[in-house]
């Protein structure tokens, strides 16, 4: 056995835990230079329309002002998916939504730009407006792009995995529901910002409030047209983000544009408002799940159906739409299955990835469906998923490879903890508890765009100061990665955290990780600090081994020591080992990589899915409703999370915790809920932080956080993930204890009070007692592109893939 | 119409006190004592989320009291005592709802810090032992899109307990989750309600016997982290 470590599994103090208390941390608005010049950007204030003329000669004129750009100014097109390369720094020739940006000034001050702002003469040409999902269907014309899969639809995928026809039909009973998940949006308490200077040597510095600086800079030299080397971005520590922050963004690449033709620094910081309108949240998606479960509730079959509200642009909706139908069969086994997924394009801000991306939705409705199928079996819907439970180190029927798999232990703790089997059904009228499961990746398994290289690197500087600085590109958004990397690397080297010096997110001093997203950053930069440290850890032993005269598999490190196992007080300071290593090898600096496994799926599409490792979470949620108005409380939630292994516990509960709260905001109360203006014009209804509805301490319930380590073997120390699947339970288990409550099922998210007393207004009127979706469009998904599964003899690719030209080909949904 | 540029750029000066030292600033006339701290004082501490008053980002006290900076005026706070997050720490270290802030977790992101720190000294001020409730309606104004408010609440009642004299630890399930007993993260055998023991997942034995630093899960050696 290998000692227990003395850094991992501690609840330390986050790194940078004593600049956020006292105010000195950062962010991108706090960052002031000489001679900085302040952007505003116009935005459109028409939902569909084409831009007869904008006449920026008025603002130009306007004293104070150093230059105005728009659309002709920045041509290329640019987006984060290498196949949705569908949005302009300003838009060229037609605006797509309101708040759609059109011009850009530069001023000396905030209050000249923004009355320059006003000077600037726009002639619009309005086109039709597609505003939901129907519309969109039944629209083909006017396209709002002029590329996609066809119509106005962004997106269509359909695959079967195994027979499912077969499947169904052993089932002997098929359940058919739909659901309907409204969306909402990040509502990060930074709002965006972003700094540019070009410098004298020609260089450009952004600084900017993104998850996501690789592929900031990646967009910078292509819009800008200038090599990548004379960019450097630097990712300012997030005020929140949750995948808001995780796209490219217009004010970037203007920012940067003004920069370079004002020879001075630019900053933008948006208002709440225009974050309101960049958005990039969760997509609303309508769903089907046909479901066939043998009479032990075992599934024989599923056959998943979604269309996503994609707004106006791409950004991730393409692996949007394929995680909608992804991770159904990481949790209970489904032998056989098919999902057809769809994404429209409407004239609303842009959907795209936020805590969970594309999984909240599905993960709704599929737990919201065993509740049912539970209640009909005459199951306890506890008993029931525990009993059908997807084994660990096992290949799903989409050939996705699960590691280790707590979910088990996630249930019985919920179950326990919360008095499930004594309370449940025997709580006074009006109160209900409600359970439901989830699963998350690890990081995705394949880099947005397709490439052989390492998805994070790690580098570590060692001198004969005994200092330690760790370099990773990896983007600190609050939840603790540049503490993990501390952690990581003091564990290996037997070092104190805080004496470790973290430099990350600056694409000209650190190697490349390609960010804060998938809740990859514990599993793969883990990794990479883990091998960069361990590779210098073999450095310390050698030289140390040599100077006390013993092998090297005597000598540990540990408390700043470096020393001989067999006689402790034999050893060196953490330092003189350093000046040893330095001695004998010369400058000291190693390095780590990780690059995930390849995925077992080599089908069209098998890019979303795969991941090095699974976490899994259970939650118990009480409700407490009002059967007169339907308004209703959170009163407790219960829930527990199989993390693999706590790199630090404390910071694994917050993750836990603040998953929960999102999660309970997007269940209760949070929608991204639009008007019409008077001229017919989609507006949001309410971009503000007062009208947008989230929870505050007064809706906030108790918490009571259970943590499983099931020690996955990719994961560093076992680690898995932590940070976005915790929230997924949260919305089915709220639906589900409304059930238990007051017998009626909401198959919507929000479950809003005014949608429960509508329930019980139908079951009283001798209606069924449910509110949610009542039809599901006809969508012209593709034939379904056939998988055989493993379980059929399947090697992960298409069949007749002559035949119909599909499959095999990973790269091109990426 | 819109008020003139030059009623816009038209400068005041005020004294006043910030973190306890006297301050004379000159500012344009409409600014808001968020942007005056901002943007003339250089105290980058105080957060903006909304600048309508709907997050609390920008709480400060003057004179004493939480007050949201972005709805005060700059040209009312003359002769006034402003204190931000810049002050709360003195030479002899940070304040006691700083330390236990950092300890715990209670700041993710960091950025609706300040606005909590501020009011919820406002509130150890007046009242030194606040129930739960009056602890959860004193930062009811507050958004944090982080933390769920749970670490926030656990900090402030380390606080006050250390602020009172007390010799206060943080709880054992804040630091380490409910379910774990005193050593370490071994999962407790279930109190007998019925259920099964809770001894962690027969899953895990799939992956047992990989003596790999890896799936190393044992007692810690006692060592506090600080």
């Amino acid at each position: 056995m290998s000692p227990p470590t003395r850094v991992v599994g501690r609840p330390y103090e986050k790194v940078d835990a004593a600049a956020k208390v006292t105010g000195q941390t950062r962010f991108a608005d706090d960052l002031v230079l000489p001679r900085m010049l302040h952007c505003k950007l116009l935005r459109s204030r028409r939902t569909h329309a084409i831009l007869r003329r904008v006449d920026v000669s008025r603002a130009a004129a306007l004293p104070g002002v150093l230059a105005i750009a728009t659309g002709r100014d920045l041509p290329i097109p640019f987006g984060i998916l290498p196949v949705s390369q569908d949005e302009h720094a300003l838009c060229l020739d037609r605006v797509r939504f309101v708040g759609d940006p059109i011009s850009a000034v530069a001023a000396l001050d905030e209050e000249t730009a923004n009355e320059a702002l006003a000077l600037i003469e726009v002639d619009y040409e309005d086109l039709p407006t597609i505003a939901s999902i129907e519309q969109a269907v039944e629209t083909p014309f006017p396209r709002i792009h002029d590329y996609g899969d066809r119509d106005n639809f962004h997106k269509l995928v359909s695959m079967e995995f195994g027979d499912v026809e077969e499947g169904f039909a052993r089932a002997e009973k098929i359940y058919d529901d739909l659901f309907f998940y409204e969306g909402n949006t990040h509502l990060p308490l930074e709002q965006h910002a972003a700094l540019a200077d070009l410098g004298p040597d020609g260089k450009l510095t952004l600084w900017s409030s993104t998850q996501t600086p690789h592929y900031v800079h990646r967009a910078l030299a292509k819009v800008l047209e200038m090599p990548a080397a004379r960019i450097r971005v630097i990712a300012t520590p997030n005020g929140g983000g949750f995948g808001g922050k995780s796209d490219p963004f217009n004010h970037e690449i203007v920012v940067a544009h003004l920069s370079r033709v004002t020879g001075r620094p630019v900053k933008i910081c948006l208002t709440r408002e225009e974050v309101f309108y960049c958005h990039r949240g969760r997509h609303p998606i309508l769903m089907r799940a046909r479901t066939g479960v043998r009479r032990d509730g075992s599934i024989t079959a599923m056959h998943f159906q979604t269309v996503l509200d994609g707004g106006a642009y791409g950004s991730y909706g393409v692996a949007s739409t394929y995680y909608s139908g992804a991770l159904q069969t990481v949790t209970y086994p489904v032998p056989v299955y098919r999902f057809d997924g769809a994404r429209v394009f409407t004239n609303k801000p842009p959907c795209g990835p936020k805590r969970g991306h594309g999984t909240p939705q599905p993960r709704f409705a599929l737990e919201a469906q065993l509740d049912k199928i539970a209640v009909d079996l005459g199951f306890d819907p506890a008993a029931m998923r525990l009993s059908h439970l997807q084994p660990p180190s096992s290949i799903t029927a989409n050939f996705l490879r699960i590691g280790s798999m707590g979910l088990g232990a996630c249930i019985e703790k919920v179950v326990a903890a919360s008095g499930w089997k004594e309370r449940r059904g025997r709580l006074p009228r009006g109160r209900g508890l409600g359970i439901a499961c989830s699963s998350y990746i690890c990081g995705a398994g394949l880099p947005i765009y397709w490439n052989a290289m390492p998805q994070s690197g790690v580098q570590l500087k060692l001198d004969r100061s005994g200092g330690v600085t760790v370099f990773c590109g990896s983007t600190d958004i609050g939840q603790g990665s540049d503490s993990v990397l501390a952690y990581v690397v003091a564990e290996v080297l037997g070092i104190d955290p805080f004496d470790i010096r973290v430099v990350t997110a600056d694409t000209d001093l650190t190697p490349v990780d390609l960010g804060s997203y998938s809740s990859r950053v514990t599993l793969m930069t883990g990794n990479a600090a883990l091998q960069a440290a361990e590779r210098a850890r073999e450095m310390l032993v050698a030289a140390a081994g040599e100077k006390l005269e013993i092998p090297g598999s005597r000598v540990a490190l540990a408390e700043g020591r470096v020393f001989d196992v067999e006689d402790p007080d034999k050893g060196l300071s953490f330092v003189d080992a350093v000046i040893a290593a330095e001695s004998k090898f010369g400058t000291i600096g190693t390095v780590g990589s990780y690059t995930p496994p390849p995925s077992a799926g080599r089908y069209r599409g098998a890019g979303v899915g795969p991941s090095p490792a699974y976490s899994y979470s259970a939650a118990v949620v009480e409700v407490d409703v009002d059967p007169a108005t339907g308004i209703y409380t959170v009163p407790k939630i219960w829930i527990a999370h199989d993390v693999g292994k706590c790199i630090n516990p404390v910071l694994v509960i917050g993750q836990v915790e603040g998953s929960v709260y999102m999660g309970l905001g997007e269940a209760m109360m949070e929608e991204m809920a639009y008007r019409d203006d008077v001229n017919g014009n989609v507006m949001h209804k309410a971009p503000s932080m007062l009208e947008y509805k989230s929870p505050t301490t007064l809706e906030m319930p108790e918490v009571v956080t259970l943590l499983v380590e099931d020690p996955d073997p990719n994961g560093p120390f076992g680690a898995k993930e932590v940070g976005q699947g915790p929230l997924l339970p949260i919305p089915p288990a709220v639906a589900n204890a409304v059930f238990d409550a007051v017998g009626v099922r909401i198959d919507e998210i929000p479950v809003t009070p005014e949608k429960i007393a509508r329930a019980l207004k139908a079951r009283a009127a001798g209606q069924p007692a449910r509110v949610g979706p009542a039809s599901f469009p006809t969508i012209p998904y593709p034939d379904a592109v056939r998988i055989p599964t493993p379980a059929e003899g399947g090697d992960g690719r298409a069949r007749d893939l002559a035949a119909t030209g599909a499959g095999g080909v990973r790269k091109a949904d990426r | 119409m819109a008020p003139s540029n030059d009623f816009l750029r038209s400068k005041s000066s005020i004294s006043l006190h910030v973190n306890g030292e006297p301050v004379e600033v000159s500012f344009a006339s409409y600014k808001t004592l968020l942007e005056v701290l901002r943007e003339d004082l250089q105290l980058t501490g105080t957060k903006h989320g909304c600048e309508l008053g709907e997050c609390g980002a920008c709480a400060v006290l003057v004179d004493g009291r939480p007050v949201l900076s972005c709805l005060v005026l700059g040209l009312a706070c003359q002769g006034r005592a402003v204190e931000t997050v810049e002050g709360m720490a003195s030479a002899s270290g940070l304040h006691p709802l700083q330390k236990t802030f950092a300890e715990l977790g209670a700041a993710q992101c960091g950025y609706c810090t300040p606005g909590f720190l501020l009011t919820a000294q406002a509130l150890l001020d007046a009242n030194p032992s606040p129930t739960f409730r009056q602890i959860q309606e004193a930062l009811a104004g507050n958004i944090c899109r982080c933390t769920g408010y749970i670490k926030i609440y656990e900090a402030v009642e380390l606080a006050a307990a250390r602020l009172r004299g007390e010799d206060a630890s943080p709880r054992r399930e804040t630091l380490y989750g409910t379910d774990f007993d005193d050593s370490g993260l071994l999962p407790v055998l279930d109190a007998g309600n019925g259920s099964r023991a809770t001894s962690g997942s027969e899953t895990a034995a799939v992956l047992r016997g990989q003596p790999d630093r890896k799936t190393e899960n044992e007692k810690p050696d006692g060592r506090e982290p600080r």
